[in-house]
């Protein structure tokens, strides 16, 4: 199975990714050859098996309901493109 | 001086035969005058450097004297270090200044360690050259012509050319012990859990592990003393009891099992490092160690399996660059969809691009199960096949990578051969087992080759103990580059 | 054609814990902007979530009150999108294994009991919030919510009207704020509905297709909004037009739904587990905690009004239709001795219920306690005081004019059981009123009434009604 130019555009619009025709294009390539890689995998019988998604067998640890974090507003807005009033600005957002 | 181990430096220290100050001083010297040529360090600071020497110096005036107190150490630039620079290797966080530390760099500041400066690496770690990086390639301090692996390759080479006595790096799929084979250097990925992710710069969370690179396993271990323990802010640290890492370090190799799988000796293999980790085979029976052969025959699937799980979760863990709240924003924008999109699109390298769209991929409708479980469920197998090879010996031993340091640009354009050169560390990764390289001698061309040993969860200790064995009787980690002497 | 509307409702809850459900931040409402959001809230490189066990036993106790099965081993996903108050690029959520699944909820329409299932409950992190006010062109974001824990609860497709929904809606309100794990401010967002809307030719058994109204944050919008859909639906159908699976929005202004996005453009989310989250793993001795310090539910609570006071189911689901109330009636109750229960029922959905209406205040805040109260019911179980006098008092006791008996004490109010005292002003009654004595007399029941009316007049409404009634007929028997 192999990616066409559109599954490259779709997965670059979804990833928020913007390309150009000629990087669609070798994209496409790249990406196909990696996925021939990755084909692979489709040749094992897995029935039965559980998915790993944690390198360990552990159970997740809860952590008590206590506030402990405090005001450090101007520490990580010194670091953002635009700002103001305390707000992260971007472009309208229409809904 | 500069090439003496960590406890060496600490009984200088301690016998105040030199200062934190004047020990840094000389680090930062000699990578005012090699960084230019090896690129290993994107961060350099002089001042904070020296002020963190300074305070270690008021320590211990005041009494204190931890066993690493005052000791230099660089930092891969996948650490956030409160105040510094943090770039990641990418443009998107090239003027990204970190308001917070890591918990590893924490622990290092409490120890007293002090920061060198931030060391180059591939692009968010991706990458097996060093050649993904905004800030430039990195080159082989044995040879510049050559790559010195990925993606921890800053920190390889620096401690390779003796820019720094020890280094920090992470590895995912290889990332810290392929980078020392190519450089000649210790390195150690500690089972996943042991070290704090926190403030670590993520790529594939299931896989991320930081750990200790530095000449020998001996300095490995007292790095691990300082970086490992338990983290509340990260759900997946582990809460075991603290270890002393060099406790085993003295123990003798009689007795030691060593699996040697088949499939690490198969095909893909060259016989230059066929060649070398057959001498250090050798070197291990001399010592009193058993050889055993052991299979694991879902190893050849890690690659595939890793190119699948490590992209998805990267393509998630990599949606928070967005230029809205820090890192790099485009000039000029139409709307939000534009300013998004031709945000990514400039602040991402190729490499991380095409990583992202592979993981957007088989994460999307239709694909779930045939890519992401599937990979998910092999990952199991592979895990399975350690733990069946682990009841015949104790530590598996095998080649770091298939071949020495490989030229710059060799395989730049070719993915798929680039992420083969990572097939004997991947499956380690995914099964979240402790691995290590160590140098063991030297291909036809001068360039460095490293012997991986892998442990069963929590043998560390173990695989210290193995190398440093091995280390006491061979002299390849003590060995520096002529022409950085 | 006789149509059906098919409702089914996706509530978000807001969990009433004091930090965010992944991080240390507070949840305080109506900070600054970005002043509760910390470095994991603005997710910046290299941060991680660790969960708040504060949050997790709040779903705990719902799937417990909705008699859920509660499931020991829960999973976090990651749901990617973009959005800037999604500072991630993904909402940490529960797709595949959410931690409550398959519970009930009752309701009552017009007398009617109706159980509502209820598919899953799970816990996810709340965005932050979008400001359009004018800055420059630009949208300014703030992530002090960002975090916040919320529960969603998933019903089944079982509502059959606006009315039905708008009951499981309260219900679900009442109930999520009953055990305390929501503070149901809707003005703030606390508890927000989704309502998923079809409709079908009555006995056809597939459903239509539906559209989701987002985020309705009040009862009457709900109501409003489902009615508007389903009118709009039936139209559509009925002009030959299709219905389009869609998401669309609810304007308060105008009362009409309007399309937000269709299903082309629905998002892929690329769901998959968070490798920053291990399993949750529940101990069974924690549930078993949780389940024993339960307070008694709504439904339990009426069941045993009904049984043990002899409560309608009206008014017994009045009562516990909220927390604050059924204490008041409980604590009252238990003052005035339970005899006086059906009483105290029909002076809390009497007279309390009328005045705090009138004055918009919630019980907690009336000038009436259920120690007054119960004092109250006390002088009226004892004859002290009528009916009506009793009003008066209850009047005097709003006012904060004292205690009951201080109140009939200086009002007057006390009740006239003196027979002697009573037979005087009959007799002076029946004296003045010699038309109506006739009148009575020729066999005109009503000027009996118009007799006792009198007499009560005169006695400025302080004689025993039921004394009067006695000696009247007595004498104009004789």
């Amino acid at each position: 199975m192999a990616l066409t130019h559109q599954d490259v555009l779709h997965i670059a619009r979804l990833a928020r990714l913007r390309v150009s025709a000629e990087e669609a294009e070798t994209a496409q390539t790249q990406l196909n050859s990696i996925f021939g890689l990755i084909e692979q995998m489709q040749a094992i019988n897995t029935q039965d098996i559980e998915p790993m998604s944690h390198a360990l067998d552990v159970a997740q640890r809860l952590r008590e309901d206590k506030v402990t974090e405090s005001d450090q507003r101007n520490k990580f807005q010194t670091i953002a493109p635009a700002v103001e009033n305390g707000l992260y600005l971007v472009p309208k957002v229409i809904e | 001086m500069i090439n003496s181990s960590l406890k060496a430096l600490s009984a200088m220290l301690a016998d105040k035969k030199i200062s934190a100050v004047e020990l840094a001083a000389q680090y930062l010297d000699r990578i005012d005058a090699l960084n230019p040529r090896l690129n290993a360090f994107i961060t350099v600071d002089r001042e904070k450097t020296l002020a963190e020497a300074r305070t270690a110096d008021t320590r211990r005036a005041a009494g204190e004297d931890s066993n690493m107190l005052g000791i230099p150490i660089a930092h891969k630039d996948i650490f956030c270090t409160d105040g510094w620079l943090t770039t990641c290797g990418s443009k998107m966080l090239g003027n990204f200044v970190a308001p917070y530390d890591a918990t590893v760099i924490s622990k290092f500041k409490q120890a007293g360690m002090v920061s060198l400066g931030k060391t180059n690496m591939d692009e968010f770690a991706m990458g097996s050259s060093n050649e993904t990086s905004y800030f430039g390639a990195v080159k082989n301090p044995w040879d510049e012509k050559a790559v010195p692996g990925g993606s921890s390759g800053g920190s390889a080479a620096a401690v390779a050319a003796r820019l720094a006595p020890a280094a920090t790096g992470t590895d995912t799929g290889g990332s810290i012990r392929q980078p020392a084979a190519l450089c000649g250097i210790s390195g150690l990925k500690p089972t996943y859990g042991i070290c704090s992710r926190y403030g670590m710069i993520a790529f594939a969370s299931s896989l991320d592990q930081a750990g200790p690179m530095a000449p020998s396993s001996e300095d490995c271990a007292l790095l691990m003393n300082v970086m490992a323990g338990f983290d509340a802010r990260d759900s997946t640290s582990l809460e075991r009891e603290k270890e002393d890492y060099t406790r085993d370090l003295e123990k003798p190799l009689a007795g030691l099992k060593i699996g040697l799988p088949k499939e690490f000796f198969a095909e893909g293999l060259s016989a230059e490092v066929a060649q070398k980790i057959d001498g250090a085979i050798a070197e291990c029976k001399k010592l009193g160690a058993q050889m055993v052969e052991v299979s694991l025959p879902n190893m050849g699937l890690s690659v595939p399996v890793y190119y699948v799980l490590a992209p998805a979760e990267a393509s998630s863990n990599l949606s928070r660059f967005d230029g809205v709240r820090y890192g790099h924003r485009t000039a000029e924008y139409r709307d939000l969809l534009d300013m998004y999109e031709k945000t990514r699109a400039e602040g991402f390298g190729a490499e991380v691009k095409r990583r992202i769209m592979i993981g957007t991929y088989v994460l999307s409708h239709g694909y779930y199960d045939a890519y992401y479980l599937q990979a998910q469920k092999i990952r199991r197998l592979i895990a399975a096949d350690f733990a069946a090879a682990f009841k015949q010996c104790d530590v598996i031993l095998g080649p770091t990578s298939p071949t020495p340091a490989f030229n710059a640009g060799e395989k730049a354009s070719d993915p798929v051969a680039m992420y083969l050169s990572d097939i004997y560390t991947i499956a380690v990764n995914l099964a979240g087992l402790p691995g290590m390289s160590i140098p063991c001698g030297f291909s036809n061309d001068g360039r460095p080759i490293g012997v991986q040993l892998i442990g069963d969860l929590f043998s560390e200790a173990r695989l210290l103990n193995a190398a440093h064995q091995y280390q006491l009787n061979t002299d390849w980690h003590t060995r520096i580059p002529e022409g950085l002497k | 054609m006789k149509w059906e509307t098919v409702i089914g409702l996706e509530v978000h809850t807001q969990l009433t814990t004091h930090s965010k459900v992944f991080s240390g931040s507070s949840t305080a409402f109506g900070a600054e902007p970005n002043t509760q959001a910390s470095a994991v809230d603005i997710a910046l490189p290299g941060v991680l979530p660790v969960l708040n066990k504060g949050a997790v036993e709040r779903a705990i106790k719902f799937g417990l009150a909705v008699g859920a099965t509660i499931n020991r081993v829960n999973i976090f996903d990651r749901k990617n999108y973009f959005y800037p108050d999604l500072p991630k690029g993904y909402q940490i959520s529960q797709l595949a294994k959410p931690i409550v699944e398959f519970g009930s909820l009752k309701i009552n329409v017009d007398g009617e009991e109706k159980t509502i299932r209820i598919t899953r409950a799970h816990m996810e992190e709340d965005a932050g919030k979008s400001l359009h006010e004018d800055f420059h062109g630009m949208t300014g974001i703030d992530l002090n919510r960002a975090g916040t824990p919320l529960l969603e609860i998933v019903s089944e497709p079982d509502m059959r009207s606006s009315a039905e929904a708008v009951a499981y809606a309260r219900a679900l309100h009442n109930l999520v704020t009953w055990i305390g794990i929501c503070d149901g401010n809707m003005q703030e967002g606390s508890f927000r509905v989704d309502a998923n809307v079809s409709v079908r030719p009555v006995g056809q058994a597939e459903f239509g297709t539906r559209r989701e109204i987002k985020n309705l944050n009040s009862f009457r919008f709900l109501q409003q909004a489902i009615d508007y859909e389903a009118r709009w639906q039936i139209e559509t159908l009925e002009d030959g037009g299709r219905v389009q699976q869609a998401t669309v929005l609810f304007d308060p202004e105008t009362g009409e739904t309007r399309m937000m996005r269709s299903k082309e453009d629905a998002h892929d989310y690329r769901y998959f587990p968070d490798p920053d989250l291990l399993p949750v793993k529940l101990d069974e001795s924690w549930i078993e905690s949780i389940r024993a310090a339960m307070p008694e539910l709504p439904q339990a609570m009426r069941e045993r009004f009904q049984r043990e006071y002899g409560l309608s189911v009206y008014d017994a689901t009045s009562l516990t239709s909220q927390l604050d109330a059924a204490r008041f009636f409980t604590d009252t109750v238990s003052l005035a001795g339970e005899a006086q229960a059906k009483l105290v029922a029909n002076w809390m959905l009497g007279e309390v219920s009328a005045n705090l209406n009138r004055e918009e205040k919630n019980i907690v805040d009336a000038p009436i306690t259920p120690g007054l109260l119960a004092d109250l019911i006390k002088r009226i179980a004892d004859g002290t005081l009528s009916g009506k006098l009793a009003k008066q008092a209850f009047e005097g006791l709003w006012a904060g004019e004292g205690g009951v008996d201080a109140i009939i004490e200086a009002r007057g109010l006390k009740q006239m059981s003196d027979s002697g005292a009573i037979e005087k002003i009959v007799d002076e009654v029946l004296a003045a009123n010699q038309k109506s004595v006739e009148e009575f007399r020729a066999g005109k029941e009503k000027a009996f009434n118009a007799l006792v009316g009198q007499v009560m007049k005169a006695s400025k409404g302080k004689a025993n009604p039921a004394q009067v009634n006695e000696i009247l007929k007595k004498k104009l028997g004789g």
